[in-house]
């Protein structure tokens, strides 16, 4: 079991809704970065660190913006691992890096999954990285993460048919990332009409714990869909409020409380 | 034949992109099957070439640059169709395709607007709501292809991201694909993107060397010695090579934009230069930085300038089965200035390239046979050369 599932579990023997919250790495740079981890850790069950990249298609303009501006200030997978490094001196929350597959596949897989797990990375998303493609070859990205005990967490979307959401579902060794919208990242006022009816159905198929993320910024948001769910991925709304100089931490205190109504 | 069932030519292609869009992914792929067979759509889709695209295009014997390089040189004049180069072909099937699975928009991106001018008719034609995603930098060195395709009725939509050309308009009309997905077919004009377009733009664009491969048969009673064809994507040139494929007599040489050269760093050459990564929905070859960040690129010719390739492109290098090679800024507009004083047909700048080799291979070519791509006509780019 990843450290990650165990979280998850434990959360859910309590009754309780985990909240992951998105930063992209070095966005406005390192020390703020590590700082709001350290701030937020109390309120955040998981944090998701942004592995930025060039040309990110399923980024909405915050986190296009705040990507970019990372890269200007010259951040890597070496300098985001050594954040996580730094990091774990100070906190045990669980930490999962999101990042496009290339940044990653240069860097080299093996060698990414071996560093990931010897400085704490406890699971990786991938967002263009499909169900098909992630046994390529012989086994693939699923089984790096496997030989080195990092979370398998797989997206899935509104889009995706039911069968093909229970296959995937299943291959997850942490969670399953589902978005809330057909679309792209970023604040919105509302989530999809159809994403009731699909939590719903997705919850009679896996007993995989169901995270919502893309376009949650609201705690109206987490209040329409916590019975539907296990968590909520927080990302564009926070980069946002950092974007703005504004408190991440006070945002965070007010989404956990919606969601285990303190 | 290749691809495999998820795509791959050899290690190269598959589908990276967003869940989103897998099941439409899937949906395109199993539509493309069944209609491939289809006797009705290969009908209608010949019908179409014939009669609006004007096909078949002509495999011109070249008798001035001939003569010049003491080989038979023919060109294949893709500048000949509708709308002024081979794109039309690709946009008109895949228009069909999505007439078909009742898709009631269409968004395209284009580099030098010759892919967005294709779009932009065919859904005049059928009668499709469409828009064009263009860099910000291409959109002022193609102005007559905007404006064109304002009049053909389609929106063309500026990017203004990273470097404001090719790669950029992909990644936003991506990201409308994923948010428009249920209404929306995205037509793209390369045989780039995610595992089934490569082979679906390699099938459409297949027209330029099944014809060219006839004709030559025709007139010479053999096969050539060369293929060459200028290679950004690799559109024009996977259509005339893959009808090739299995004549191993046949040498495929693809040339890629050098730029300002290939060491100031400042082209598009991503086969010779690049290194294997994953960008716009496939693996292979790319240009990046050592922390696999997607490098700006550079080529006068707006559509060549693009930091991936197509992955049969990359496959066929890696198998050795092309060679691929590149010409400069410089080399490309001396090209473009002899076919245009020596045949008096004035090329694009990206055909201008393959034209352009003809003069670095002049060593090899002793009667030979040598077939050139001519994938476009070269009035969009009267501005530019004339700088």
């Amino acid at each position: 079991m990843t450290r990650i599932e165990k979280l998850l579990t434990e959360l859910k023997r309590k009754n309780k809704k985990a909240l992951v919250v998105f930063l992209t790495a070095g966005y406005p740079d390192i020390k703020t970065t590590e700082k709001i981890i350290l701030d937020i850790e109390k309120y955040a069950d998981i944090i998701e660190l942004g592995i930025p990249f060039s040309d990110p298609i399923a980024d909405g303009a915050t986190i296009q913006y705040s990507s970019q501006k990372s890269l200007e200030k010259k951040i890597n997978l070496k300098k985001i691992f050594s954040i996580v490094k730094n990091i774990r001196k100070k906190t045990d929350i669980p930490i999962v890096l999101m990042g496009y597959l290339n940044p990653i596949y240069n860097f080299g897989l093996e060698r990414f999954y071996n560093i990931a797990e010897k400085t704490g990375v406890d699971g990786v998303i991938i967002p263009d990285l499909s169900n098909e493609d992630s046994g390529i070859p012989r086994g693939g990205i699923k089984k790096l993460a496997k030989t080195y005990n990092i979370a398998f967490i797989p997206f899935i979307a509104l889009t995706t048919e039911n069968h093909r959401a229970k296959k995937i579902a299943e291959s997850s060794t942490g969670f399953v990332y589902i978005t809330a919208v057909t679309g792209i990242t970023g604040a919105r006022k509302d989530v999809s009409n159809d994403l009731i009816p699909y939590l719903t159905m997705m919850r009679k198929e896996t007993k995989t714990p169901l995270l919502v993320g893309f376009g949650i910024s609201k705690p109206e948001h987490i209040k329409k869909l916590k019975n539907y769910c296990d968590g909520f991925i927080v990302g564009s709304a926070v980069i946002e409020l950092i974007r703005q100089k504004k408190s991440v931490e006070s945002f965070i205190k007010q989404l956990k409380k919606s969601i285990n109504n303190f | 034949m290749l691809p495999d069932k998820n795509g791959y030519y050899g290690q190269f292609g598959g589908r990276f992109v967003p869940e989103t869009l897998m099941s439409a992914i899937f949906e395109l792929e199993n539509f493309y099957k069944k209609v491939k067979l289809d006797k009705n759509f290969k009908r209608e889709f010949s019908f179409y070439l014939t009669n609006y695209a004007g096909r078949p295009t002509p495999l011109y014997f070249a008798k001035n640059l001939s003569r010049k390089f003491g080989s038979k040189i023919y060109l294949k004049r893709e500048d000949l169709c509708h709308t002024g180069s081979h794109k039309i072909n690709n946009a008109l099937g895949q228009a069909l395709l999505a007439k078909k699975m009742g898709k009631t928009r269409i968004i395209a991106e284009t580099g030098a607007g010759q892919h967005g001018v294709a779009v932009a008719t065919v859904c005049a034609l059928f009668g499709i709501k469409c828009d064009v995603y263009m860099g910000d930098a291409d959109i002022k060195r193609q102005s007559l292809n905007v404006f064109r395709m304002k009049l053909l009725g389609a929106n063309v939509i500026p990017v203004h991201s990273g470097s404001c050309t090719l790669k950029d308009a992909i990644n936003e009309a991506m990201r409308d694909w994923v948010t428009n997905v249920k209404t929306t077919y995205y037509l793209i004009g390369s045989c780039v993107g995610p595992h089934p377009y490569p082979l679906i733009v390699r099938d459409f664009q297949s027209v330029i060397g099944k014809e060219a491969r006839k004709q030559i048969l025709e007139v010479e009673k053999k096969l050539p010695d060369y293929l060459v064809a200028c290679v950004g994507g690799g559109s024009n040139s996977i259509g005339l090579f893959h009808p090739f494929y299995n004549d191993k007599s046949v040498k495929f040489i693809g040339v890629e934009a050098g730029g300002l050269g290939l060491l100031s760093g400042k082209h598009s050459a991503s086969i010779e230069c690049g290194k294997i990564g994953v960008l716009h929905g496939t693996k292979t070859f790319i240009l990046q930085d050592k922390n696999g960040q997607i490098l700006p690129t550079h080529s006068v010719s707006a559509g060549l300038d693009y930091p991936g390739v197509g992955p049969e492109h990359s496959f066929y290098k890696q198998t050795g089965r092309a060679s691929y090679v590149s010409v400069t800024d410089c080399e490309a507009i001396d090209g473009f200035k002899l076919l245009s004083e020596s045949e008096g047909i004035i090329p694009a700048l990206e055909s201008a390239h393959a034209i352009a080799y003809l003069t670095k291979m002049a060593m090899k070519l002793k009667n030979k046979i040598v077939i050139v791509c001519l994938s476009g006509r070269g009035d969009k780019d009267i501005d530019i050369t004339h700088k």
